[in-house]
């Protein structure tokens, strides 16, 4: 296999324009003879849906939620990032692009970042049409914050619940579709297959997930949507059905995971307090605009937070790096959190949190100003932990919150399956080694509204693509195999439950594969996954049968293709010999402990290709080539 | 009050659940001990280990919606001790924790009831019909491309921060359950007046309400008569203010647009 980005020619700043005028166009009364599916329905697979709708395609679009409008882009809380420079602080389309290019430190593909930056203000402009409310000066124009790895405010924002409003902007523009009935809406389905005709992505195969009937969908091509793939580490900030079941079959079936261990690891969550805990929560970057983080000076000093005097306290971002302060990235952050806690000057019951206070900010904004800007957050925090972080300070700890790894796609976002899209967090390509803070919103519906409907034109006017039917016998031999599945999974019947399994899984993940590894780490990891996976195909118990509403079930499948996925993320972490970003090898790093990249090894995308089950995965290497920026070690000194 | 000084408690809890193995099936409570809670465990994760012991033992475990579990996507939701979402005010059941129970509580759980959520399973409803409703006109019919720079129509923030009171509702149907009349009214005004108080909303305002407030009618949801329960369950404390101003919307639609 040869991997070809299809990055156009010229340059940087007229690529786009050029790609889009080269793309082959379908005549408008053609539009409706092509059919697309499109999965999921976040801020990727909503715009999408909408766009391509509009634009003539029959489109059918599935979620596994009761309703589109719950994909877990809703729960993003901070912003948006565009390049639309109203504050007049020196932002540019070029900034944008190279803070993104920084951010993730080098291992991004600059053509398809700088297009991010491009259309960044275009998703501005559409949002603010549909209605969605941002935040607004007494003036009427829009107001921006700061966020992590930008020195420019640049982030647009709805209160805490900017995910939610843009969700619900694509959800009504796609919802418009369904009235005009050029969209048709599945819901409550989990895609378990991908269907090739021809080599071509031509269909999928869905759980019904009300009656357990398995269902075929045939279309001219198939756009996945379906986010990333961070529950691998069981305790994330993902909704508990976020899943990478259609990732990995999309993976058997030919498509390369490119970078799987590019896990960003987030900052600010609330910290682990029980067993039983199900997920985490994220309080958003946007806090440490305000909130100052510390620790104890000394190890061990368990006073409450309020009787440690100032010349006990530990500013460490802010004394190490002066410039970016508590605003550095997620993944500088994150590391600089674990080794605080790992020097024993942890706060909290476990010793793994650090202080994010409000304190300063309180005392000259006012409470008032602290609560609007703050408010829901603060009180998400006090429900969840019954702390007030008016009062003391916040306690956080980094958790799993997005994955920059996902499908390799090219320039056209298309996979290295002909007819294969894959759009948001279920690609890899933007964000590099490291995502910047409200660069996740941006990404989504830059690929939904404004690339996928041109390159999908131009995918289905230069291709021929034949009539297919689902009673074609590759839905059928898809289907049996997929019901195989099943019914080997009811039929265990073991001692384990799959959340069970799950939650080692994601324990192996975080020890060996979070926010900092090592080749020693990461070796032992891998067998200690295979026996977990040998022990889950054994001894696994799952109730209930295939035919009916079967929670247990849908979550044992997907507990399954976790297991084979943190097996990838670390094949891929062992074959980086190196530190970048999220990636974080204890062998390769600076004197002050930052990530050392080499550049003259891994300048690449590692793409991975399934081989077989039970079969190493081949690696087929994308290089990097930087025209536009310098090469630099990142500092936010 | 730091976290220090919480200390972990464990209570134990009756539950009394409703079962249904479908909608046309005969439903009835069953009681399961949920024993050595955490209070620091959400109401979600108090079902999971219930849960976990019910696979365990070879049972059929309780079906509950749930996604996020952070109070945002509106997918979780159950009557609690007679209380869509249970006892908290502008709390989801998924940010309900188990410090509001006391030890040897008995605790009611039941699906959100309404004709217009028909049950699929324990729990689990389907609440299809609100997403109807906004396909009836819950937007602004722009298409993506070719609109105007996002600071060309200046808003008062007032008026913004009204339309974003509204726009938060996270269409979870309490509001539905909690109404004698399962009314859908509170839902269907939080879009109107979100899209009613913005410029952008303006040019079909008469046409939206008119829809919405048919289409609701249509999936048999109950009307107004001004109970106030909605706005007392609303996990996002979305106020009854929106209603009088769905009522002013529709007749201003009725008398002086060209609309029907």
């Amino acid at each position: 296999m040869q991997l070809d980005a299809k990055v156009p020619g010229g340059p940087l700043e007229t690529k786009w324009d050029t790609h889009r005028f080269e793309l082959k166009l379908v005549n408008p009364a053609n539009k409706r003879k092509f059919s697309i599916i499109v999965v999921g329905t976040g801020l990727a697979g909503a715009s999408a849906s909408a766009s391509l709708a509009e634009l003539g395609y029959q489109v059918k679009t599935f979620c596994i939620q009761d309703s589109p409008r719950r994909a877990h882009s809703i729960a993003a809380q901070g912003g948006i990032n565009a390049a639309k420079n109203y504050q007049n602080d020196g932002d540019s389309i070029r900034r944008l692009f190279y803070d993104t290019v920084k951010g993730g430190d080098f291992r991004s593909r600059e053509s398809n970042v700088y297009r991010l930056a491009q259309v960044s203000n275009a998703i501005i402009d559409q949002c603010v049409a549909q209605g969605v409310p941002f935040a607004r000066e007494y003036g009427g124009l829009l107001a921006n914050r700061s966020f992590g790895g930008a020195q420019v405010s640049r982030t647009f924002y709805a209160r805490g619940q900017t995910g939610q409003q843009l969700l619900l902007g694509a959800y009504s523009a796609l919802s418009r579709q369904v009235a005009l009935k050029k969209v048709t809406l599945y819901t409550r389905r989990d895609m378990l297959d991908l269907v090739l005709v021809d080599g071509k992505a031509r269909g999928i195969l869905v759980r019904n997930l009300v009656s357990g009937e398995i269902e075929r969908h045939a279309a001219d091509a198939v756009v996945l949507a379906t986010g990333g793939y961070g529950n691998v580490f069981y305790l994330s900030t993902n909704a508990m059905a976020s899943n990478a079941t259609a990732v990995c079959s999309a993976y058997r079936k030919g498509a390369c995971v490119a970078n799987p261990c590019f896990t960003q690891i987030h900052p600010t969550c609330i910290p682990v307090h029980g067993e039983y805990q199900s997920k985490l929560t994220l309080m958003s970057e946007s806090l440490r605009n305000d909130g100052r983080v510390w620790v104890p000076k000394n190890p061990g000093d368990k006073r409450k937070p309020e009787d440690i005097p100032e010349s006990d306290r530990d500013y460490y971002l802010e004394n190490k790096y002066p410039s970016f302060g508590n605003l550095v990235p997620r993944d500088v952050a994150s590391r600089n959190a674990k080794e605080q806690c790992d020097l024993g000057k942890g706060v909290g019951d476990t010793g793994y949190a650090v202080y994010l206070d409000f304190r300063d900010a309180i005392k000259r904004d006012g409470k008032e100003t602290i609560m609007r800007k703050y408010g829901n957050l603060f009180d998400m925090y006090q429900r969840i932990t019954d702390d007030d972080p008016y009062q003391t300070p916040m306690m956080i700890y980094p958790a799993s919150h997005y994955t920059m790894g996902g499908l390799w796609v090219d320039y056209n976002l298309m996979s290295t399956i002909q007819g294969l899209f894959v759009l948001g967090e279920a690609n890899f390509s933007d964000h590099g080694a490291n995502r910047l803070g409200a660069s996740a919103l941006m990404q989504g519906l830059a690929d939904g509204y404004f690339i996928i409907p041109y390159t999908m034109g131009g995918y289905l006017a230069g291709t021929g693509v034949k009539p297919v039917s689902t009673d074609h016998q590759e839905f059928k031999v898809a289907e049996d195999a997929v019901k195989a599945k099943i019914k080997n999974l009811l039929s265990i019947n073991g001692k384990r439950t799959a959340n069970d399994f799950h939650r080692e899984l994601g324990k192996i993940m975080w020890d060996y594969c979070g926010m900092a590894r090592n080749n020693e780490g990461l070796k032992s990891a891998l067998k200690k996954i295979g026996a977990l996976k040998g022990e889950f195909f054994e001894n696994v118990k799952v109730s209930g049968t295939d035919r009916e509403f079967n929670q247990n079930l849908e979550c044992a499948g997907r507990v399954a293709d976790f297991l084979s996925f943190g097996e990838l993320m670390i094949e891929d972490a062992l074959s980086r010999q190196e530190s970048c970003g999220g990636h974080f090898n204890e062998g390769f790093q600076t004197g002050e402990n930052e990530a050392m990249r080499d550049d003259a090894n891994f300048s690449h995308v590692a793409a991975w290709e399934y081989k077989g089950e039970g079969l190493p995965p081949m690696l087929h290497k994308e290089p990097l080539v930087f025209e536009n920026v310098k090469l630099s070690q990142r500092s936010y000194k | 009050m730091s976290t220090g000084e919480h200390m972990e408690k464990k209570i134990n809890l009756t539950l009394k659940v409703w079962r249904q193995n479908g909608p046309d099936r005969i439903g009835t409570f069953e009681t399961y001990p949920a024993k050595g809670i955490s209070k620091d465990m959400s109401f979600l994760e108090m079902m999971d280990v219930v849960n976990e012991q019910l696979i365990l033992d070879g049972h059929d475990p309780i079906s509950f919606d749930h996604d996020c579990r952070e109070g945002i996507c509106g997918m979780c939701g159950a009557v609690v001790n007679g209380r869509p979402h249970g006892p908290l005010p502008g709390t989801t059941l998924c940010q309900l924790h188990m410090r509001s129970f006391d030890d040897g509580d008995t605790v009611v759980i039941e699906p959100f009831r309404s004709r217009a959520f028909k049950l699929i399973k324990d729990l689990v409803v389907d609440r299809s019909s609100l997403d109807k409703i906004i396909q009836a006109g819950g937007y602004v019919s722009v298409n993506t491309g070719g609109v105007p720079d996002a600071n060309a129509i200046p808003i008062p923030q007032e008026n913004a921060e009204l339309a974003m009171d509204a726009a938060q509702c996270i269409g979870c149907g309490a509001c539905v359950a909690a109404c004698p009349n399962a009314s859908a009214m509170l839902f269907v005004s939080a879009k109107v007046s979100q899209l009613a108080l913005l410029p952008q909303g303006r040019p079909e305002a008469a046409k939206r309400v008119l829809s919405m407030v048919t289409e609701m009618d249509h999936q048999e949801f109950g009307n107004c008569s001004n109970e106030r329960e909605c706005e007392a369950e609303c996990p996002k404390q979305i106020s009854i203010v929106n209603i009088a101003r769905l009522n002013r919307e529709y007749l201003k639609a009725g008398f002086f647009s060209n609309e029907k």
